[in-house]
């Protein structure tokens, strides 16, 4: 299991954060990201986990994440752009991580060895 | 509504005719194509697509232009599209667990990755999202919470439905202490219990 800081991710690109943990996770690695992804991060991984997939070799990520937490002002009204407070995420092989138990504070979750 | 909201839906009947495009998102097997169902055979006497309980039974988006529904006297007209369920992970093993072969279950998961692919893809292109959560589940899922913060991101009108309140063992309850920020109204879309309500929300939220 590595537990990525956020200054690691911050340093990346949206691209280069979304290949960075595809390909650690298709190396079989659970990852703790200490910041998360924002949510249009979160459902560029969804779209690129897809293309990953593969019978009987990747069937996908488990991905667990807090509701976010969304600052709205006038400004993100106007501009339709919210600043959204992003925060702990983790991200596993499909086949090794499962979640057991999630609220909007709290995450259980099961890694096996497979 | 505030001085905000009038200024823009003025604006939007001024220099803005065509209608809201509004996508029903959620995970599979929540009931998205029977609600899309259920709104279209209402107001248009047709409906979208063919629903299973074999999850990813939806694989490719389907829009329906023009719904016209009528709320509190007056009326709105939407663009509907039903997007296949989004998730994170799809095993080809649990569709032959519930019966189909190797060779139909591996191009239905094929087809289904697809499908999520596209329903990403339309989160960019809408005005608007109906998230259907089955109220017998868990509404702590990634796929909710996701969608739920692409809308807060981009300050999207969202309206969350929990479905299957026909079941005894669903607590809309639950989703309604969930996502506490945003309206939900809770409906059986197969036996169309409480749908009217649901249209006076959808009139509200995205009128």
């Amino acid at each position: 299991m590595d537990l990525v800081s956020e200054d690691r991710l911050a340093k990346m690109q949206p691209v280069e954060k979304i290949r960075f943990i595809i390909d650690e996770i298709k190396d079989g690695k659970i990852l703790v990201l200490e910041k998360g992804l924002t949510p249009e991060e979160e459902a560029t991984l969804i779209e690129m986990t897809m293309t990953q997939i593969e019978p009987d070799e990747f069937a996908g990520i488990e991905m667990e994440s807090y509701p976010s937490q969304t600052e709205t002002s006038l400004l993100g009204k106007l501009l339709k752009k919210n600043v959204v407070r992003t925060r702990l995420t983790v991200i596993g092989p499909a086949n090794k991580l499962k979640t057991l138990k999630k609220d909007r504070d709290m995450i259980s979750a099961l890694v096996s060895n497979k | 509504m505030g001085v905000m909201g009038s200024f823009k839906k003025f604006f939007k009947r001024m220099f803005n005719k065509k209608n809201a495009r509004i996508g029903i998102y959620g995970p599979p097997n929540a009931g998205k194509t029977t609600l899309a169902n259920r709104i279209l055979r209402d107001w248009t006497g047709d409906a979208m697509g063919s629903v299973s309980h074999i999850a990813h039974e939806t694989r490719r988006a389907r829009r329906r232009e023009g719904v016209t529904i009528q709320s509190n006297g007056g009326s709105i007209s939407l663009d509907i599209i039903d997007t296949p369920g989004l998730a994170t992970k799809i095993d080809f093993h649990e569709f032959m667990e519930l019966g189909m072969n190797e060779a139909e279950s591996k191009r239905r998961a094929k087809e289904a990755t697809e499908g999520v692919i596209e329903a990403v893809k339309w989160l960019e292109n809408l005005d608007g999202v109906i998230l259907v959560m089955d109220a017998t589940e868990d509404p702590y899922t990634q796929v909710n919470v996701t969608v739920i913060g692409n809308m807060e991101a981009r300050n999207l009108p969202l309206l969350i439905v929990a479905n299957k309140t026909d079941l005894p063992e669903s607590s809309a309850t639950s989703i309604r202490e969930a996502f506490p920020q945003h309206p939900m109204v809770a409906i059986s879309a197969l036996e169309g219990k409480n749908i009217d309500t649901f249209y006076d929300e959808v009139a509200k939220r995205f009128g």
